[in-house]
């Protein structure tokens, strides 16, 4: 690690001050970011922690929809929105192990959007809003490809907003070293209609895949999945799998939550 | 053994490790936990190019930072000796191998990526790395070799450019049996094909290394904090080859180490560096390595590609066995690099078989990688997999049952002399494998396959056996076939005067067990409590010379020496009784810590004799010297030979790939067991590591050499949850006939003996699916299943 500072405000309206420093940068869990600065691969010259932010933390109703504060960590919306939104706790407490459920944040995973983050995956498929400390960013204008999102310098996730689906199943396939999605799906049936989001899969990150949507929509069962293909040409290729073995592993998996919803 | 028979005490009893108190409860001393007053901290500047040559070092802006001490590079160490390889090999034409030279820090060339080419020492650890950040290094890349095949064809870049090319050497063994083998295979009723790659892994011990350097100038002795198996061997090593300094004037202490598993046997550049500019910074010098440093300088281990052939008659009987394989070195010679794809390798390869005609070629390369060397098994995991997966090839070509085709061709006779000049004392392979058969419910899977097929998944069931080397070794033989050492052990028995023993033995101890069932092998000589007895490891200065432990050696070699030394201790205590006693010595009996004189009620306690040898008031003074304290060297006349049979049954998703290891049962012949529950620990975390390869684990580099798999989240460990519960059984037993316990050793059975069962029963489930692909390699990911399945 490199130098830095590092400030503890205790509302999101010195955050954003204190982010309006010279390289500055947020830190939350820091199961991301502590890493990083260990490698020396960022060299932030303050760290301003939203840990101490209340105004930030919690899971509540509000207006018919599920608002989890961006400092929220994952053990404790794993916890929390058991009883709301089963399918997103269930996501949560398949983070990585304790030690990151209890520390890592939904604000963090959110700002990262790691190209095999989880909860990119229900944010999008929720079709949630994303809040921060000047706007609101709908999930389809949120994610921006690998490791970018809308948000701008110093702009710092709130909270965010779920609709409740009716049922809702996220299905993970590890990457057997790392544990963070292979590939996953999370889909979710609203009223309104079916929504499909794939992660871990795309060099452009988070995605929804509009023609299995289409399909459920029509006939909601697995069945209805059968003959939909993906590209693995614009899918990632690594040590752990090709892209067509990606692509046909969104399938599978998208198969699969559907048939857990049932 | 059941534990209703097992003694409650001595050999056999399954005694708490007592050192797992410490280790649990915070208060084991790892060498990260020692401090020494006005210690300096160094950082390595490791190269990030796999190949190149170095056109500059300059240091002179870091020197100027703040906290900087001294900075190192290559060109200080020109003079001095470089890292030792301590096994010769020579080739099929009886050259010695190509030995390059191997610097403590990178000069002129850098060879892989991790090599270190300066080393920063600081104040402060942060200090160092802050400071290594403004050297400037120039390196003019070169074209990297990381293929093993390629690296040998005309051409290939050179990774030393003094020597002729990238073949360390080419060895044949046996030379002479090659026209009879090649004879054979014309002859042949059958022959089976089997091309395979041998994964690399890298060890990772949950303790990464560290080395702390110290001076005395006050009378010039040098001391060495290092997380070592074999502290003496490291002495010997730095003291001689690297440094010149002589062993009087060397102490090396190993302290709690946690886990080798090999690639803590070997002597590594930093703990040269750290002795050295410990005298020339004038204070101590501490390097603790990161896991991402671990990666790219602990000696990696396997990396064989292999291709094996098998014939057989028209009766199924194997006639003749022929390999070719090329074994990677990485960059340079680790220590005992050359030893494991030939001796620990070639001499296995008869296997559980009594195939009468072998022939075993080794091609030894140079690449730019990480240099390779032994990892638990060492070698005879190699020779089991080729050998165990083209017996199951074999028998699928044949279509015969693959246990019936074992048991066929097992070695039922002993001693057996086999081809690749090794002798089997003992050994009962059908026993073992009938034991196999019945834990492992072989009569039931048909109904557990139909219960995953209802499920829509794919179940199969493989086997193996495995025969493996260990006690290793006679000095004389091994002395012949090109070790630079000895291969004994030491133990010295000091007995206190109230009658407690402290036990200082060269085996040391780094998550086997050995402070406890040492303690019952010495205790239950005695018959006394085994809390009496203390075991005292891991520091040159207080234990006579020791070879360390590796090659599942501790108990078949250490242990030897302990009984030896123990014997001698018994038999002066007796001197001494039969003079209490007033009794002739012959008639001495030693039972429950008590000496009597034979058929009378006469006797005294061990602890009056220990008394009387310390305090001689009323002792023979002109018979014996007063003390009690013994000490033996143990040389082994021959290997042990461990064996067993394995039984693996996954399940497998055939959407996605997925395998899944439902049920894992071995069968082991471990001849006498001293501590069962350790004996099962031991077989439990060798089967971790032996399906943590067979499944997950991937040390991969790119083209360029740059390393792919260099942190977890690349590199698959295996986690609780990819593992079963495992059926282990140790109780056929055939006692080794040559050592005074009667053990062969079981530190690396689980991890030799489980790598073929796994691929076994994946190819086994993907043919119960419709799909007979031949082989599939490690590590048998998702993807690959996935792959073979689809391809
Ligand atoms: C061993 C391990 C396993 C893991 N497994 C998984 C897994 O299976 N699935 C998964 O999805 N993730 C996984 N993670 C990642 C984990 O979920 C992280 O917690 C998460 O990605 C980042 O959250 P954080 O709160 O720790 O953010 P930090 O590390 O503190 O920050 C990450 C980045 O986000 C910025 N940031 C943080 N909070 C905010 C905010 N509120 N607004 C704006 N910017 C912000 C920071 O400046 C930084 O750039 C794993 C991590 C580890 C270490």
């Amino acid at each position: 690690m490199y130098d830095f500072e590092i400030e503890r405000p205790g509302s999101v309206a010195d955050a954003v001050k204190a982010l309006g420093q010279e390289e500055a940068q947020a830190l939350s869990g820091g199961q991301t970011l502590i890493p990083t600065l260990k490698a020396r691969l960022a060299m932030p010259s303050v760290l301003v922690s939203l840990a101490g932010i209340d105004e930030m933390k919690g899971v509540e109703m509000r207006d018919g929809a599920l608002w989890i504060g961006g400092g929220t960590t994952h053990a404790t919306v794993m916890r929390e929105a058991a009883d709301a939104y089963p399918g997103l706790a269930s996501l949560a407490a398949r983070i990585g192990d304790p030690a990151v459920r209890n520390r890592g944040t939904i604000g963090g995973s959110l700002a990262n959007n790691d190209p095999s983050a989880c909860y990119p995956a229900a944010v999008l498929a929720s079709g949630a809003t994303v809040q921060t400390d000047r706007r609101e960013i709908a999930a389809d204008d949120y994610f921006d490809g690998m490791f970018a999102t809308a948000l701008e310098e110093g702009e710092i996730v709130t909270g965010v907003r779920f609709p409740i689906p009716q049922a809702a199943h996220y299905e993970k396939f590890i990457q057997p070293a790392s544990r963070f999605p292979l590939v996953a799906a999370f889909v979710a049936r609203f009223e309104g209609g079916v929504r499909v989001a794939i992660t871990g899969a795309s060099n452009d990150g988070v995605f929804r895949w509009s023609e299995a949507e289409a399909a459920l929509n029509d006939r909601f069962a697995a069945g209805a999945l059968d003959g939909l293909t993906l590209d693995g040409g614009d899918m990632i290729s690594d040590l752990h799998g090709s892209g067509a073995y990606r692509a046909h592993l969104c399938g599978v998996m998208t198969r699969r939550a559907v048939q857990a919803i049932g | 053994m059941p534990k209703d028979i097992e003694p409650e005490r001595g050999i056999g009893a399954s005694s708490k490790r007592r050192e797992d108190v410490r280790f649990l409860t915070g208060t084991g001393r790892y060498t990260d936990d020692i401090n020494l007053r006005r210690q300096t901290h160094v950082f390595f500047l490791r190269s990030d190019v796999a190949h190149g040559r170095l056109t500059g070092v300059d240091t002179s802006a870091a020197e100027d930072m703040p906290g900087v001490l001294k900075i190192f590079t290559g060109a200080d160490f020109a003079e001095i000796g470089g890292m030792p390889c301590g096994w010769q090999i020579t080739d099929k034409h009886g050259q010695p191998m190509q030995e390059p030279k191997h610097p403590v820090l990178a000069h002129e060339k850098v060879r892989h990526v991790g090599e270190p080419i300066a080393a920063v020492v600081a104040e402060t650890l942060a200090q160092a790395r802050d400071a290594a950040e403004a050297i400037v290094v120039d390196i003019d890349e070169l074209p990297a070799v990381v293929n093993m095949k390629d690296a040998v064809k005309e051409g290939a870049p050179k990774v030393h450019d003094d020597l002729t090319s990238n073949l360390c050497y080419d060895w044949g063994f046996v030379e002479e049996n090659k026209a009879a083998v090649n004879k054979a295979f014309e002859e042949a009723a059958h022959v089976t094909t089997l091309e395979l790659v041998n994964n690399r892994l890298v060890a990772n011990p949950m303790e990464p290394r560290v080395a702390i350097g110290d001076y005395n100038r006050a009378d010039g002795e040098h001391t060495l904090y290092t997380t070592s198996q074999n502290p003496h061997v490291i002495r010997l090593l730095m003291g001689a080859f690297v440094l010149g300094i002589p062993e009087h004037k060397l102490r090396v202490v190993a302290p709690d180490v946690g886990g080798g598993f090999g690639t803590k046997i070997f002597h590594y550049q930093e703990e040269a560096f750290c002795t050295f500019a410990a005298k020339a910074v004038g204070r101590p010098v501490k390097w603790t390595s990161s896991r991402s440093e671990a990666f790219m300088s602990d000696a990696h281990g396997r990396d064989h590609v292999t291709k094996i052939e098998l014939a057989l008659d028209a009766d199924n009987n194997f006639t003749a066995l022929r390999t070719d394989t090329y074994a990677n070195m990485g960059a340079y010679l680790s220590t005992f690099a050359p030893s494991v794809p030939t001796w620990l390798h070639g001499t296995l390869m008869a296997g559980n078989y009594k195939t009468p005609l072998i022939y075993v070629n080794v091609k030894a390369v140079f690449t730019n990688t990480v240099p390779v060397d032994a990892y638990r098994g060492a070698g005879r995991p190699e020779a089991t997999y080729q050998l165990e997966r083209l017996i199951d090839k074999a028998a699928h070509e044949l279509k015969v049952d693959p246990i019936k085709l074992r048991r066929q061709n097992f070695v039922t006779e002993f001693p057996y002399a086999t081809p690749v000049a090794v002798e089997y004392d003992t050994g009962d392979y059908n026993a073992t494998m009938d034991k196999l058969e019945e834990i492992a419910d072989h009569a039931g899977f048909e109904a557990r396959r139909k219960e995953s097929e209802a499920k829509g998944k794919l179940r199969g069931f493989g086997v193996n056996c495995y025969i493996e080397a260990c006690g290793i070794a006679p000095s004389n033989l091994v002395g012949q076939l090109g070790a630079r050492a000895g291969l004994y052990e030491s133990a010295t028995v000091r007995v206190n005067a109230t009658g407690g023993l402290v036990v200082m033995t060269g085996s040391h101890s780094h998550g086997q067990g050995h402070e406890t069932s040492f303690a019952q092998v010495v205790a239950d000589m005695i018959g006394i409590d085994e809390n009496m007895v203390e075991i005292v490891h891991g520091d040159t200065s207080k234990v006579p010379m020791g070879m360390g432990t590796y090659g599942s050696r501790s108990l078949a070699v250490g242990g030897s020496a302990m009984v030896r030394a123990t014997e001698k201790v018994i038999a002066k205590a007796k001197k001494i009784a039969s003079h209490l006693l007033e009794a002739s010595e012959g008639d001495i009996e030693l039972k429950d810590g008590a000496f009597s004189v034979a058929g009378t009620d006469k006797s005294v306690a061990w602890g009056d004799v220990t008394l009387a040898a310390y305090v001689p008031h009323n002792y023979p003074l002109e018979e014996i010297e007063p003390g009690l304290e013994e000490t033996a060297f143990y040389d082994p006349s021959n290997f042990t030979y461990p064996a067993g049979a394995y039984a693996c049954e996954v399940e497998l998703d055939p959407e996605t790939g997925h395998v899944s290891i439902e049920r894992f049962t071995a069968a082991d012949d471990f001849g006498n067991v001293v501590n069962p529950m350790i004996v099962t620990g031991q077989v439990h975390g060798g089967l971790a590591q032996g399906i943590g390869q067979a499944l997950l684990e991937n040390c991969a580099y790119d083209e360029d050499g740059q390393l792919l798999s260099a942190s977890y989240m690349d590199y698959a460990m295996p986690r609780a949850s990819d593992l079963p519960f495992y059926d282990v059984d140790h109780s056929c037993q055939t006692p080794c006939t040559h050592n005074p316990l009667g053990v062969k050793g079981c530190g690396e059975a689980g991890a030799i003996g489980s790598p073929p069962a796994v691929v076994n029963a994946v190819l086994d489930a993907m043919r119960s699916g419709g799909k007979d692909v031949g082989h599939i390699d490690m590590p048998v990911s998702p993807a690959r299943v996935w792959e073979a399945m689809n391809g």
